[in-house]
């Protein structure tokens, strides 16, 4: 669709009052109905049998390189092509895939990233020359600002880890051709993330990917002999091994050391939240949670550790992302499990490679809204961060205050689905304020949202007065306020904040969980 | 970090502030005074789309106030807060020449209540004169003082637009409850400081490197002069610092050189240079200059203030520090980081046992006013007077710091 065609978009209204397109790239969509109010129907996709006789009796489907893997594939024009962001910004693989595509002359191809990063920016290059029609998945920094600027020739998609699990299982997205960066693998395609000169971890991202693409290539930079032990990815769900020199930057891949914060002021937000949970009675014998890597979050695991250590608390598993931090928490004893998506630094990475009890989950067991259950809605707490709030407790973490793209929506929207979902942010950053009163993209909906702890206070979604009961009924000293209050402060230092001026062209869609659209980004005017 | 240079080489035009990729939260002004043209104004800020128009206006209304007319200043913010931006405007105003005289006050915030002479001075967190980003939450660490440093923490360049900042500072900045102190530079300079921030009714003032009463009392005389001037009437307390062997000596003529000092303070860092002796953890080397001000302090009946504990990390040993200091007769200590505030607040807590003993005094104090009994005992032991004192005032510190209701 042409930048002309998308002019003529219709545009409808969600259930949370917000514009969306009803097209996008071609497809119809449906507007979010509210939280639990779409009823999906039908069955899910499937990739057509194959059958052994087309796969050599020896196990062997090595090919020399991976632009004769494509060929081979039968990479044509307007398919989709897609990979994992285990590696990070350290990733080789994906533009090595866009690149061997553009040399094979294929155009217009859907890239269908879990999430892109600043490192491939190169694929801005690709789509100028056509290669690459346009890009679902997250998109920041250079690549952000190509698709917000309105330079896309189709609109971006951003789906939740969990959302894009489902767009594949539900047959939303049909993936072509998927291209899996392995930092282990043999040449029967069984891959494992957590050995290697590469390791990542986990790698259940490609987990949809190599289920239901139509063909799937492992790329590897240490072949080892069959059997890969263990297997993330099952060599029965490939067709093709190459074997290259190198997938990935190591030192990009995971970070050395993961930092806490230093900031005193963030500190003091993390400790709040720790606070939190022990006034509410949620940290209890038995209980579970999840925090990101980020400093807020690594500094809440560890004032939390130690209020579990005065209290002689031990949690049954905690959620990862993990870090050494989370690391340690099991290594002590504080928790049996940890449950892990993804992995930030090396001490994860170790920990997953050696410790039966640090767990590789995908996200069909955590995220998949469509399923029968996951893993998030049974986690106690969850502490997120976002780049606003609003007076409704609706979240946006996908842009700006200025509309421009910054983060993928990555794991978050699924987290909301936690017993006590808690947003820890400062409550302004460098003068713009993080407590608004309508956020510039919807990510979250604030029914969703229960509690937002911010340097100046602890704001309660009024839809948990039994959160609100829990605190008070305990005598806590915390600084429990109206989160009114908290932006009027906010204001006060900082001045209104005039609302930036955005276009009337969409650029991209924000999906809610279950495939329906939640809100729009627009084009930066 | 691109500095801004104060020894600007033309007169017609200079700078203030700081910006670059590592600088949050101020704002670097340049500033080229003209004869004709009329004011024009470039702005870049990583705030623009909220907050660019809101810039350009407040500019102009500095500006005006300055009277300043033909002007060309060129802005770089880093999300400067409007106080901070006012601050920088007028600094390079003033050093280009063209604004002397001239104040821009931003709106006030309502001034908190007068400080009592004896409140709790437990912590006093040092907020860099030239680092505003630290303003604005330093009182949800809740220090019992923040101190606006115009001192050691200011370049020697950097003095003249630091005294604007702070004094924009204690006008517009919401502290809660902390005492708003301000340290300002080691006499004559510091006169200079007064005048800028005395008008903005600051709790109490640091004097650096005392040796003579008579330092004390010409700050005194100016303060009086300026709130004079000003009609203020509150009071504005004084805490004398004592950094060389020579300031020790005169402890306590100087603690006694005002009745507005309020408390006693010691800077070791210079105390030890000055005697030429290496500073240590355990501060063996002071012993003496500590206790010297201890005795000053309390035989004037001021506050004796202990000086910081200059490593961040080292949470053990700033509580050992803490509570040997308390033990010496200290009321409080300085703190270079929100870090150390808790762990401060904690050592200068009395201890549990303390608190038990000294309600058991004061509940046999009250039975026996009850009773009309001019000897006080607990069990067999009669309460000598000093000793009720004490403990009267050790119940009344413990609420003051919240450990007791």
């Amino acid at each position: 669709m042409s930048v002309k065609e998308r002019e003529r978009v219709e545009l409808a209204h969600t259930a949370a009052g917000r514009a969306v397109p009803t097209m996008v790239n071609g497809k119809p969509q449906i507007p979010f109905l509210g939280v639990g109010n779409y009823q999906p129907r039908g069955r899910k996709a499937a990739p057509a049998i194959c059958s052994n006789k087309d796969y050599p009796d020896s196990g062997d489907k090595r090919v020399p390189d991976l632009e004769t893997a494509l060929r081979k594939c039968g990479l044509r024009d307007g398919m989709v092509i897609s990979n994992h962001h285990h590696l990070r910004d350290g990733d080789r693989v994906a533009l090595m895939a866009l690149e061997a595509a553009a040399r094979i002359g294929v155009k217009d191809l859907m890239w269908f990233p879990s999430a892109s990063f600043p490192s491939q920016k190169n694929a801005i290059e690709l789509m100028e020359k056509g290669v690459i029609h346009h890009i679902e998945g997250s998109m920041n920094g250079p690549l952000g600002d190509y698709c917000t600027q309105g330079n896309m020739r189709g609109m971006g998609v951003l789906r939740s880890h969990g959302g894009r699990y489902q767009a594949i299982q539900d047959g939303e997205v049909h993936v072509d051709v998927a291209v899996i960066a392995a930092p282990t693998a043999d040449f029967f395609g069984n891959a494992d993330g957590s050995h290697g000169k590469s390791a990542c971890g986990s790698l259940g991202f490609a987990l949809a990917d190599s289920i239901y693409a139509d063909r799937t290539i492992v790329v590897t930079d240490n072949l080892v002999p069959f059997p890969c032990v263990p297997w993330q990815i099952q060599g029965n769900n490939v067709d093709f091994v190459v074997e290259v020199d190198s997938i990935g930057d190591p030192a990009k891949i995971v970070s050395g050391s993961t930092q806490i914060t230093r900031s005193p002021d963030r500190l003091r937000i993390a400790e709040m939240v720790a606070q939190f949970l022990r006034a509410t009675g949620i940290m209890e014998n038995g209980f579970s949670f999840q925090a990101g890597a980020g400093g807020i979050a690594l500094a809440f695991v560890q004032y939390l550790k130690q209020m579990m250590k005065e209290d002689g608390v031990k949690a049954r598993f905690v959620r990862g992302g993990s870090t050494k931090f989370l690391v340690e928490l099991l290594q002590e004893g504080l928790t049996d499990y940890i449950l892990d998506g993804q992995t930030f630094d090396l001490d994860g990475v170790k920990s997953m490679a050696n410790d039966p009890r640090h767990v590789a989950t995908s996200p069909f067991t955590s995220y998949n809204y469509h399923g029968k259950g996951n893993f998030a809605s049974l986690v106690d707490a969850v502490v997120l961060g976002a780049t606003e709030v609003d007076v409704n407790f609706n979240a946006n973490v996908v842009t700006h205050s200025d509309g421009r793209l910054l983060h993928g929506i990555g794991g978050w929207q699924n987290c909301l689905f936690a017993g006590c979902t808690i947003l820890a942010l400062p409550s302004f950053r460098d003068r713009i304020p993080v407590i608004v009163d309508e956020v510039t993209t919807m990510t979250g909906p604030g029914e969703m949202i229960d509690v937002v702890v911010t340097e100046r206070g602890i704001a309660i979604n009024p839809r948990r007065a039994d959160l609100l009961d829990a605190v008070t009924a305990q005598g806590s000293k915390l600084p429990i306020r109206p989160i009114q209050d908290i932006k009027a402060d906010v204001e006060k230092i900082c001045g209104k904040p005039a609302r930036p001026k955005l276009g009337n062209r969409p650029c991209a869609v924000v999906k809610w969980v279950d495939g329906t659209v939640l809100d729009t980004v627009w084009q930066v005017s | 970090m691109k500095s801004s240079a104060a020894d600007a080489t033309s007169p017609r035009s200079a700078e203030a502030g700081h910006w670059g990729e590592e600088v949050r939260s101020d704002v670097h002004v340049s500033f080229e005074a003209r004869d004709s043209g009329g004011v024009e104004i470039s702005l870049e800020s990583r705030v623009a789309p909220y907050y660019g128009a809101a810039i350009l206006e407040q500019t102009r209304e500095v500006l005006g106030e300055l009277g300043v007319k033909h002007v060309r200043v060129s802005i770089h913010d880093e999300g400067a807060l409007p106080f901070i931006i006012a601050a920088r405007i007028e600094a390079a105003a003033r050093r280009v020449g063209v604004a002397l005289g001239k104040r821009s006050l931003p709106a006030q915030h309502p001034l908190p209540a007068p400080s009592q002479k004896d409140r709790l001075r437990r912590s006093r967190l040092y907020l860099p004169g030239s680092e505003p980003k630290y303003y604005i939450n330093a009182s949800l660490h809740a220090p019992d003082a923040v101190i606006l440093d115009l001192e050691d923490s200011v370049h020697r360049g950097e003095k003249d637009a630091a005294r604007i900042l702070v004094r924009n500072t204690l006008r517009t900045v919401d502290f809660g409850s902390c005492e708003r102190t301000v340290r300002i530079n080691q006499l004559p300079l510091g006169l200079e400081d007064l005048a800028e921030v005395v008008g903005e009714s600051p709790d109490l003032i640091l004097i650096p490197k005392v040796e003579e009463p008579e330092q004390v009392r010409e700050v005194d005389r100016m303060i009086a002069e300026i709130k004079e001037r000003n009609g203020i009437i509150r009071p504005i307390w004084i805490m004398p610092i004592l950094e060389s062997a020579l300031g020790v000596e005169n402890a306590f003529a100087v603690a006694t050189a005002s009745e507005n000092v309020a408390a006693l303070t010691i800077g070791l860092e210079d105390y030890t240079a000055d005697l030429g002796v290496v500073k240590t953890a355990e501060g063996g080397e002071s012993q003496y200059a500590r206790s010297r001000v201890v005795n000053a302090a309390h035989a004037a009946g001021v506050q004796a203030i202990d000086s910081v504990f200059s490593d961040v990390a080292d949470v053990d040993g700033l509580r050992r520090w803490g509570e040997a200091s308390r033990a010496a007769g200290f009321e409080g200590m300085g703190c270079i980081h929100p870090g150390q505030i808790r762990v401060v607040h904690e050592a200068f807590q009395p201890t549990a046992i303390e608190i038990e003993r000294a309600r058991k005094v004061v509940a046999a104090f009250e039975e026996a006013q009850n009773k009309r009994l001019a000897v006080v005992s607990l069990g067999s032991k009669m309460i000598d007077p000093p000793v009720l004192q004490r403990a009267l005032k050790l119940v009344e510190r413990a609420k003051a710091m919240g450990v007791i209701s």
